[in-house]
Order: C-alpha cells, then structure tokens, then sequence
C-alpha cells in the first residue's frame, strides 16, 4: 500500500516537473526543427524530420560571441575571489572596525536594479574611454557577484574554529600566512559556489553587456543572441540552437555542483 | 598597507605592556582593514561613484555632446518634473506594481505548493527538485526568447494548445490586451525556484513530530497547513515575499527581449522606461532616464531595508 502510494507519488512528481521543464524541451524541439517545418500547425511535438542547420549556423556565426562569453565569465570569476575572499576572512575573523554596517552596506548593494548601475557606469566609461571593452564588462558584471561573495566567503570562514587559527599563529606563522596556507585550502565549497555563480551571472548579464559593449569588438553571447533574434527573425532554429548551447554552463553546473547550487538560493536568505 | 602593520609592530614592541595590549589591539584592527580595503575601496569605485553619477545624470540636463564633454548644467529637478509629468509615468508605475505583485503572488503560492508535495520525500524526489531549479539557472534571454516563440501568434506552441480547446488566437504579445500578462507568466516560470527552494528548506526545518501528532489528532491536509505549516513557515515566506519584491522589481532583461515593454508601453515598467528613454532610441534622453531609475532605486531599497530590518529582528528573537 505505502509503496504503491509512493510511486503514484514519484509519478505525479515526473509529471509536475514535465510541466515544468516543457519550455526548455521545447527550445530543444525547435533547435532541431527544419525551417519548413516551424510554421506547421500544430506544431511537431518532436522534431520528426530532426536538423542540425540550426547548430552549423551556431558553428558559423556564434563561436567568436561564446569564446568572448568565456573569456568574460573566467575575468569576472577572477576579480570576485580577489576582492571577495580577503573580505570574508576579515569580516569572520580580524573583527576590523565597521563590519557590521559593511555586512549592511552589502546587503543592500544586492538590491540595486542593474539599469541604474548599467547607467552609472555608462557614463564613467564613456568619461574614460573604455567604453565596449570586455574589461570594462568583466568590472560591470563582477558587480552582480561581488556582495554575494563577500556574504558567503564570510559565513563560511566564521565556522573555521578559532583554534586552527591560533595553531598556526603559535607556529609563527603571520596572518598572510594563516590566511593563504590555511583559511584558502580549507574554503573549497565557497570558493566552488562564489566562482560557479560570478561565472554564470556574468555569462547570463544581458542589460550590463547592451549598455556598456554593444559596439565592442569582444561581445557576449547574450548579444549574439539579441542580434540573432533583431536580424533574421524567422529563422527560429538558429536563435533556439544558439540558446541551447548558451545554457550549457548552466546545465553543467546543476550536474556537477548541483549541491553547490541550492546552497547559493538558499545562502543570504536562509540564515539558520 | 604593509608599512603601517610594520610601525604598529615596532611600536608596541617599544611600549610598555600595557601599551602593548593596546598596540596589538590597534594591530589587529588595521589588520583587519588590511584585508577589508580591497572590497572597501571596490565599493567606492564600482558601487558608490556609479551611483553617484546617476544622481548627477539625473540633475543635470545631458545631451549626446555634453554627456562625453561633461559641462552639462545644472537644472535641478527638470528631470524629475519632466518625468512625472510625463504620459508614461503612471502606466509604467501600475504596470510595474501589477508585474510584481502577480509576479510574487503566483510564484509564491505554486511555489509553496511544490514545496509541500516535495516535502513528502519520495523517490527520485531529491533529483526532481534539482531539475525544478533549471528555469532559474537559464540565462535570462535563453528563457526569454524561448518564451517568445512559445507564445508567437501564429506558430507558437501555447496558442495551438488553446486552438486544441477552440480557443481562438490570442497576441500574447503583440496586443496591447495581452503583452503584461504574457511577460508575467514567463517571469512567474522563472521566479517558481527560487521559492520552492527557499520555502522547503524552511519545510525540512520543521521537526517531523509536530506534523506527527497533528496527524495524530486527526487533523487533516489543509487543517494541518492551515495551522501549523503555514504558521510555523511565516517568518521564511515574510523572507521570500519580500526578496521577491526587491528582485522582482528590478526585471528588465524578461520584457525588453519578450516585448520591448510595448506594443504602445502596454508593458512598459519603470526599469524598461529607463533603458528606454537612456539607451533605446537614437536621441536618448540620460537625465529623464537616470531620474527614472533613481525613483526605481528608492522603492527597491524601501523593500530591503524592510527586510533587513526584519531579519535582524529575528536574529534578536
């Protein structure tokens, strides 16, 4: 009784998810359909007569764009860990004047809508010349991260028991030290979560990339995509092949740090 | 930074002990400076002065020219008047108090509902939930521009389902009638994770025993949610709720890609106006569009602060 019930269960929970995740297995279906097929109605609910077209336009207009999208998400990773991780050995550990209004000031940093930095930082950059330059991007984008790592960074190294800390101090070991040969090896989960999630938004980052690279020589994919969808707006195939490789990394990243993913919704809303 | 660790150290070492405690109290806290002014000065240079042009864009009347030469002048709060006076000011503020609220309102409540179901712990449940959370890894234009083809009028795969049903065609987004409910409903598919997660980790929180002797006593389903679930979930679903409305209001990418906040602003929010007026069409208008933003940035940093101030509260507690 109780095992009938738990599969009935199981089945009711594939279908719920089926539902779910029917947009993305549609970007999928279309990806593969052929151009003739694509005004058909009612559409194929499989792509009966299955096409690669949509990946070899993919092949021949989008590398450039996701080797600029790579290039930018590893730059952005890098900077949120510099800025990020010493932050967080501070915060937890030297207790330095402040730090409770930093840990405000942060907070509130992640409420700031992107259109009003993207504007800011729009003006700076064309003040300075640095307008579409994949470096100017990479700071832009490290905004969307840099709080969150922070946060995390934190909240992890304050559960590193004091006592390791003190071990090292008796060893003569200065805080450089400490913090280089014992804080940093021992923070693999947030530097895990902090590098999968700076990697992924700035992958993702749409409004920062419009505003501040439109013109650049290094585009993101984000922009390849929007110039895919203004340009040949029927070729649908191409535009949701294009989507389906730009969600690759976040494909991975659920297969392989899947527990590091529900950790970063959870962290900063969730504190116990 | 190394050179003033150093003078600390020499002198304390110079002091007498009781200097000394003081000295190394002194070390330590520009100790920790030391390793908090990589953020502290990223914070000023990326965050505070980005967001000290935008008030200066937003009192000043810029131009094409004057924005790269700088010698805008001052005008006060023209920007702002211009602004609210403006026969998009009010659509786009109800448009984006209609977007959140339904936003959050659906999001909040099917998300709770999985959130219940998931809780039951059966098999490949752990898995399930993990692809529960793809819509909201997807780079926004992915889900977006998926969505815009699912809801085309003539080939879209949601108009030929309601066809099925003898539906006649909607123009999810190409008609004034539609265009807000249709960027909702792509926002609502987005938001669902986040509450899901949030709200279940709150659930496993939840000793099991307390839903046992409810059940015990007879109580049911909706009797047991109603009076001990939901209760006991308060505090996480005040923290979702209002995270949600600050996240919830800074949406831009979903309605640009979907529908350029149109036909005719008929889904125009505060954040697509701004991107609008500053970077949509070919005479940008900086000053109206920072002002717009910066109105934006008041009401989203009312609803963080409200939740700050709540989850300090109960940090107390």
């Amino acid at each position: 009784m109780n095992v009938r019930r738990s599969a009935w269960t199981t089945c009711l929970g594939i279908v719920f998810t089926a539902v779910m995740l029917f947009p993305v297995y549609w970007m999928l279906n279309v990806s593969l359909t052929r151009p003739a097929d694509m005004r058909q109605d009612p559409p194929n609910l499989v792509p009966l007569h299955p096409t690669f077209a949509g990946y070899q336009a993919v092949l021949r207009d989008q590398m450039p764009y996701l080797g600029n999208s790579l290039l930018i998400g590893l730059g952005t990773v890098l900077l949120t860990l510099v800025v990020a991780a010493p932050a967080g050995y501070s915060l937890s550990k030297l207790r330095p004047p402040g730090g409770r209004s930093l840990t405000f000031v942060l907070l509130m940093a992640q409420m700031i809508p992107g259109i009003i930095m993207a504007m800011g930082f729009y003006s700076i950059f064309l003040n300075l010349g640095v307008i579409n330059t994949w470096w100017g991007l990479v700071v832009a984008d490290s905004t969307l991260a840099v709080p969150f790592g922070v946060l995390i960074f934190t909240a992890f190294m304050s559960g590193i028991p004091d006592e390791l800390m003190g071990a090292a101090k008796m060893d003569g070991a200065g805080s450089w030290r400490t913090f280089w040969h014992i804080v940093i090896p021992i923070s693999r989960n947030p530097i895990v979560t902090v590098s999968l999630f700076a990697f992924l938004w700035a992958w993702s980052d749409f409004i920062f990339a419009s505003t501040l690279n439109s013109g650049g020589a290094r585009q993101p994919i984000t922009l390849g995509i929007y110039r895919y969808i203004g340009n040949n707006n029927q070729e649908w195939n191409s535009i949701m092949a294009t989507a389906v490789v730009a969600s690759i990394p976040a494909a991975l990243l659920l297969v392989v740090a899947q527990r590091y993913v529900a950790a970063g919704v959870t962290a900063g809303a969730v504190k116990d | 930074m190394a050179m003033t660790i150093n003078g600390t150290q020499a002198a304390s070492r110079a002091g007498t002990r009781v200097s000394a405690r003081e000295g190394r109290r002194w070390h330590g806290r520009a100790l920790g400076l030391a390793y908090l002014a990589p953020v502290l000065i990223y914070l000023v240079a990326f965050y505070a002065y980005p967001l000290y042009r935008n008030v200066e864009l937003s009192l000043r009347d810029y131009t094409v020219r004057s924005f790269v030469s700088g010698d805008a002048p001052f005008i006060g709060l023209d920007n702002f008047r211009e602004v609210f006076s403006d026969p998009t000011f009010v659509p786009a503020v109800v448009h984006t108090a209609v977007f959140t609220v339904a936003s959050i309102t659906f999001q909040y409540v099917i998300g709770f509902a999985l959130a219940i179901f998931f809780n039951r712990n059966f098999r490949l449940s752990a898995t399930l939930r993990a692809l529960f959370l793809v819509p909201w890894l997807l780079p926004l234009i992915v889900s977006a521009s998926t969505w815009s083809w699912m809801l085309n009028s003539e080939s879209g795969v949601v108009n030929s389902a309601l066809g099925a049903f003898g539906v006649p065609q909607v123009n999810w987004l190409t008609s004034p009638t539609w265009s807000l409910v249709a960027v909702i409903i792509a926002n609502i598919w987005i938001g669902i994770p986040f509450n899901l997660v949030i709200l279940y980790s709150g659930l496993q929180n939840i000793p099991g025993d307390v839903l046992e002797v409810a059940a015990l006593d007879g109580a049911g389903g909706w009797k047991t949610f109603r009076h001990i679930t939901f209760p006991l979930l308060k505090p996480v679903s005040a923290i979702v709720l209002l995270l949600g409305f600050v996240y919830t209001l800074k949406v831009f990418d979903i309605i640009w890609i979907m529908t350029r906040g149109g036909p005719a602003s008929s889904s125009t929010t505060l954040s697509t106006w701004s991107y609008q007026l500053g970077f949509g069409s070919l005479l940008p208008h900086f000053g109206a569009a920072a002002a717009v933003g910066n109105i934006l940035i008041v009401v989203a940093l009312f609803f963080g602060l409200l939740y700050i101030r709540y989850e300090r509260d109960r940090e107390a507690r």
